[in-house]
């Protein structure tokens, strides 16, 4: 069976094929341009421009791809969670499409999509595991017994962590979304130093990392960040002073997550990690990861670096897995839903 | 002539089934509910009229102006149908439809349509009915405008539909009094004029490939740019 993946849920309009016999065939994204300008995503102008470039997107892939549209063998749509009127326009097309081919449709939900999104290049990830869910939008730790089951475990009380970094870039200056060249920036940053503004600036806090629980909160940390960088700008050296904030930013980001993911295997009893979502291309939030993980006899999983942000080709692979089981419908009528609880999904078999 | 038309672009919802001459077609009003509705009503149509999909001549839809998640449900479904049933499309004007729908319901042949656009405006037309299908715009066509800019016409004998009449009756009804003959304000679009409209398009002006089923949304300044900082020279 071949499915056709659909992705709208916010900034990127993105379709893909994966197929029973040959695994993912193709995919397509296109991260839109306009919202740099005001600064953030605006989610009328992100529906216009879906609807604007899905189905020349969609053909094109069919078409490069070798595959006939009487070969789609069902559609999977994100009906969720995401911008109500961006992910319409994906439903209402995945939906029509899949009513005209008289094939399956099946609503997937995105953050299933981005939890599964590194068994599209290892097909030995296997459950159970924690996924750290970590982008602009969620900050996010999941236990993950089955495919399908999904038990939060802590997420953000404020600010998202990629929310954070995207925010303090563009007080830097490095545009919008800026949380990548925030990343570049601070591999020149001199180590965070206790000794004064010479050597560095002061190490960060690791917000909520001294009482128990998986909660996070980086509001704070985001505040102590602008508030450092307004110091070294004023100061002789803003370059370097801006590098040595990125990198002390990022450093105790990274240190705050790595620590919950340990409180959370050792929670629920188990050993590897499957982390998601956009912050999850961090080279540092990988290293220290990975290191910290073989340590304790467990893994680290990562998508790669093009599936790490938001694409179709997990949603093509949660929908296929889903159709597989025998779920999903020939459509009468679709949804969107702006929140969908991931707890809230039903298991596989 | 086999075409399917719908119309999400107000609180009500429609799909109709133009098949050589007839229209059958299914109406409901409701709100926030055309995603629930719209393809149970395609359905209903194919099956009432005894076709497939891919047996049709194209799909036709309503383009706009409107309520723009509504525009992009219709015309998010017509692009998915229209892949995958390889089929060409129309997009059609609501004002247009509705001014079609004044003529078949009241024989009005000239009519000035105001949907509430919100913001305190309107989306305007004036438009000449020529007959079935036929439906021509009055000087500049349509536009999205304050209602008291709304341009009063020369001659008289109009017919005003559409929910801007009573959204800004206090502003309009004075100043085109002397000119209306009646106004509906409880009229809506309607796939079965969509559907006779794309006729009558296509006729003219042939099919458009499927990647042409774009709203049409009239507004478009929808966000407001952060305001460049002013630099300060020492």
């Amino acid at each position: 069976m071949i499915v056709l993946g659909i992705e709208t849920s916010c900034d990127e309009t993105a379709c893909a094929l994966y197929s029973s016999e040959r695994g993912l065939i193709g995919d397509r994204v296109l991260t839109q341009a306009i919202h740099a300008e005001y600064g953030g995503v605006v989610p009328e102008l992100a529906s216009r421009d879906h609807v604007r470039h899905l189905l020349p997107m969609v053909d094109g892939l069919l078409r490069d791809s070798g595959v006939a549209r009487e070969d789609i063998g069902g559609v999977a749509y994100t009906a969720g969670p995401g911008l109500l009127g961006a992910l319409l326009v994906g439903s209402a097309f995945g939906a029509g499409l899949a009513f005209a081919l008289g094939v399956s449709a099946i609503e997937v939900h995105h953050m299933e999509g981005h939890v599964l999104a590194p068994m599209l290049d290892d097909a030995s990830i296997k459950p159970p595991f924690v996924a750290l869910l970590v982008s602009g939008g969620h900050t996010m730790l999941v236990a993950v017994p089955e495919i399908g089951r999904y038990e939060v475990l802590g997420e953000s009380l404020d600010d998202a962590v990629g929310e954070v970094f995207d925010k303090v870039a563009k007080q830097m200056g490095l545009g919008y979304p800026g949380g990548a060249a925030l990343a570049k920036l601070a591999e020149s940053g001199r180590a965070p130093t206790h000794a004064g503004a010479q050597a560095g600036v002061p190490p960060f806090p690791r917000p909520m990392t001294d009482r128990p629980g998986l909660e996070f909160s980086f509001s704070g940390l985001k505040t102590r960040a602008m508030q450092i960088l307004r110091q070294v700008e004023a100061g002789e050296s803003p370059e370097q002073g801006r590098a040595d904030v990125a990198r002390a930013l990022q450093e105790a980001m990274v240190d705050t997550l790595v620590i919950k993911c340990v409180r959370a295997l050792e929670q629920v009893g188990m050993r590897n990690v499957v982390v998601a979502g956009g912050v999850g291309a961090n080279l540092y939030l990988r290293e220290r990861l990975s290191a910290t993980l073989e340590q304790r006899g467990g893994r680290a999983y990562f998508p790669r670096q093009a599936f790490c942000t938001d694409n179709a080709a997990m949603i093509a692979y949660a929908g296929w897995l889903r159709l597989n089981a025998g779920q999903g419908a020939l459509v009468s009528s679709f949804a969107a839903r702006a929140r969908w609880p991931l707890d809230q999904l039903s298991p596989l078999a | 002539m086999k075409i399917l038309a719908l119309d999400t672009s107000t609180e009500a919802c429609s799909a109709a089934l133009l098949m050589d001459g007839y229209v059958i077609e299914e109406f409901a009003l409701t709100p926030r509910e055309h995603t629930q509705m719209i393809l149970p009503m395609v359905q209903h149509v194919l099956s009432q009229g005894g076709v497939a999909l891919h047996q049709l001549d194209g799909i036709a839809f309503a383009r706009g102006p409107g309520a723009f998640t509504g525009l992009r449900i219709a015309a998010g479904v017509t692009q998915g149908l229209a892949l995958g049933a390889n089929l060409p499309v129309m997009p059609v004007s609501s004002l247009a439809a509705l001014a079609h729908g004044v003529w078949r319901v009241h024989g009005a042949e000239k009519i000035l349509t105001a949907l509430d656009a919100r913001m305190h405006e309107v989306y305007w037309g004036a438009w000449h009915v020529l007959g079935e299908g036929n439906v021509q715009a009055e000087d500049a066509g349509e536009c999205v405008l304050a209602p008291a800019s709304a341009q009063v016409p020369h001659t008289a004998d109009w017919f005003a539909a559409g929910s801007g009449w009573s959204a800004y009756a206090d502003t309009l009804l004075p100043r085109f009094a002397a000119v209306l003959r009646a106004v509906d304000h409880e009229l809506l679009p309607r796939a079965h004029d969509v559907a006779l409209i794309a006729a009558h398009q296509v006729m003219q002006h042939g099919w458009l490939p499927a990647a042409q089923a774009q709203p049409m949304y009239l507004r478009d300044n929808v966000a407001d740019k952060p305001k460049p900082k002013v630099a300060v020279r020492p």
